[in-house]
């Protein structure tokens, strides 16, 4: 099973969280065209091995945090907080 | 090449079973080809043999990475069915199971299709009323489906926990009498000799790594083992359709998810047909060897490591233990996973692309073994004419752009809900 180092529970099981998919995505502003948030919502780049991606610690402290993964290996390099990611 | 007939099989006892050549050929690829498909998987070989078979177009190529079927279509849990509700899937999976229904005669190779039936056990009153719209959609499109009360559902799968204090207590099912299950490794085998036998190379160990396109038209593909020319080239390779569609610079509404299959020790016959189970998501059936073979949800994030975690396996094993408490004390045989490409809407992408020449088939989310002959049937179609079947019209990559969702569950653009 994989686990993630939470920062703020330290490291836990994975069963804890639920993922919440690629977190490399900015989401457009309201008045953006309908090309980029096409893009946004439906476009994905799914990439074989390295993925930046959420996960919400539902079963934890109930913050999203962001894992750096691996998708071919698993491998996990990395886990922030959310919030430390945004502007 | 010999055909398969009950002579064949006497010569073969007469003869110290020295009687049978090679399958398929193996021949080394050829710099230019009318059509290239690129996977060997069921879909890529059902493709090669219609555009033969259906079009006369007989100078093809399949190029497969590794081993005919050694994707998807060796992973899948074997489930033949087309009980859907929204009308470009129901057409679709309908035409697929009625090719199935010919398929072992149709290329002299037993595929062991067994119309046993699927059923969808229902354990509301709600779920009741929704599995009876589902069902009247499907026998509006010429589909079967009866829906059956407790006690017909008993009659059906007596082994079911049918007592009194049951965990999710079973208040009818819907049933696809037609449905059922086919040996997976004999749909590639069989479909890789028919479409050798029309004149197909099948060519394994070959890797596509690039392509080459020209003012927005395909010309070839660079491979493993040298470039092959080609004014047509369909993409048939099931999870890693992101990757392979990403080097012709084509960015699709897809993630790559891990699904898990699962086999019990051999036991003597006990569950007739597919049961599903309506509380959760599970589905079991029992294979020609006796292994109860059963599957569940996705893993539930981006992978293609083709190899599952504990939770999901745990998760499962509980609900295959609400429905038929008495496996409790089997034991797991064998358990692996394979590459799901889940889409946006939880349907099959097949049609054109962006690119001239450029087709695609993936998307399969759940539904590619069922689909097999179908999805060759209808993607050889669009190739030969550079334009889509009616069947697939509304399966095309444009719906995500336009807004022509075909999401059967309701579950959004987000691939792992589906």
């Amino acid at each position: 099973m994989f686990q993630f180092k939470c920062p703020h529970c330290g490291l836990r099981d994975a069963n804890e969280f639920t993922y919440g998919g690629d977190a490399t995505i900015a989401w457009p502003d309201l008045g953006a065209s309908e090309q980029e948030w096409f893009d946004a919502v439906y476009q994905r780049e799914n990439p074989r091995g390295p993925h930046r991606e959420y996960w919400h610690h539902a079963g934890g402290c109930r913050q999203w945090v962001v894992v750096d993964r691996d998708t071919l290996t698993h491998e996990i390099h990395g886990c922030r907080a959310a919030s430390e990611t945004q502007k | 090449m010999s055909h398969y007939s009950v002579f064949s099989v006497l010569k073969g006892g007469l003869t110290s079973q020295r009687n049978w050549s090679r399958a398929w050929r193996d021949p080394a690829p050829r710099e230019a080809y009318d059509v290239i498909i690129i996977g060997g998987g069921g879909h890529g070989l059902a493709t090669a043999y219609y555009l033969a078979k259906e079009h006369g177009i007989t100078n093809v190529a399949v190029l497969e990475k590794g081993w005919l079927g050694g994707g998807n279509t060796g992973r899948n849990t074997t489930i033949v069915r087309s009980n859907y509700m929204l009308e470009d899937n129901a057409h679709f999976y309908e035409k697929s199971l009625q090719l199935w229904e010919g398929l072992s005669v149709d290329l002299n190779y037993n595929v062991m299709f067994s119309q046993r039936g699927v059923l969808n056990l229902a354990h509301s009153d709600a779920q009741m009323d929704a599995y009876s719209r589902r069902g009247n959609a499907m026998r509006l499109n010429g589909i079967d489906a009866e829906l059956l009360n407790r006690e017909q559902v008993r009659q059906y799968a007596p082994m079911l926990d049918f007592t009194d204090n049951a965990r999710f207590p079973i208040v009818g099912g819907l049933l696809q009498p037609r449905g059922g299950t086919a040996r997976h490794d004999a749909v590639a085998w069989g479909l890789a000799r028919g479409a050798d036998r029309l004149g197909v190379d099948i060519i394994q160990n070959c890797e596509v790594t690039g392509f080459h396109i020209e003012n927005g038209t395909v010309k070839g593909v660079e491979t493993s083992r040298g470039p092959i020319r080609a004014e047509k080239v369909g993409v048939a390779v099931a999870g890693h359709t992101s990757h392979v569609m990403a080097m012709a610079g084509v960015t699709l509404p897809i993630e790559s998810h891990l699904l898990q299959a699962f086999v019990s020790e051999p036991l003597k016959p006990f569950i007739d047909g597919v049961v599903t189970f309506g509380a959760g998501h599970c589905y079991i059936s029992q294979s020609d060897k006796g292994g109860l073979v059963f599957g569940g949800d996705l893993d539930g994030y981006n992978s293609y490591a083709q190899r599952g975690n504990l939770p999901l396996i745990e998760h499962l094993g509980e609900e295959v233990c609400a429905m038929i408490p008495s496996v409790g004390r089997l034991r797991l045989l064998r358990h692996w996973a394979g590459i799901m490409d889940m889409t946006m809407d939880g349907s099959p992408i097949i049609g054109k692309t962006p690119v001239q020449g450029l087709y695609l088939n993936g998307g399969w989310c759940y539904g590619g073994f069922k689909a097999t002959p179908g999805s060759g049937w209808v993607f050889a179609h669009t190739i030969a004419h550079d334009e889509p079947h009616w069947i697939n019209k509304g399966l095309d990559l444009a719906r995500f752009r336009e807004g022509r969702m075909v999401d059967e569950r309701g579950a959004g653009p987000v691939p792992g809900a589906h």
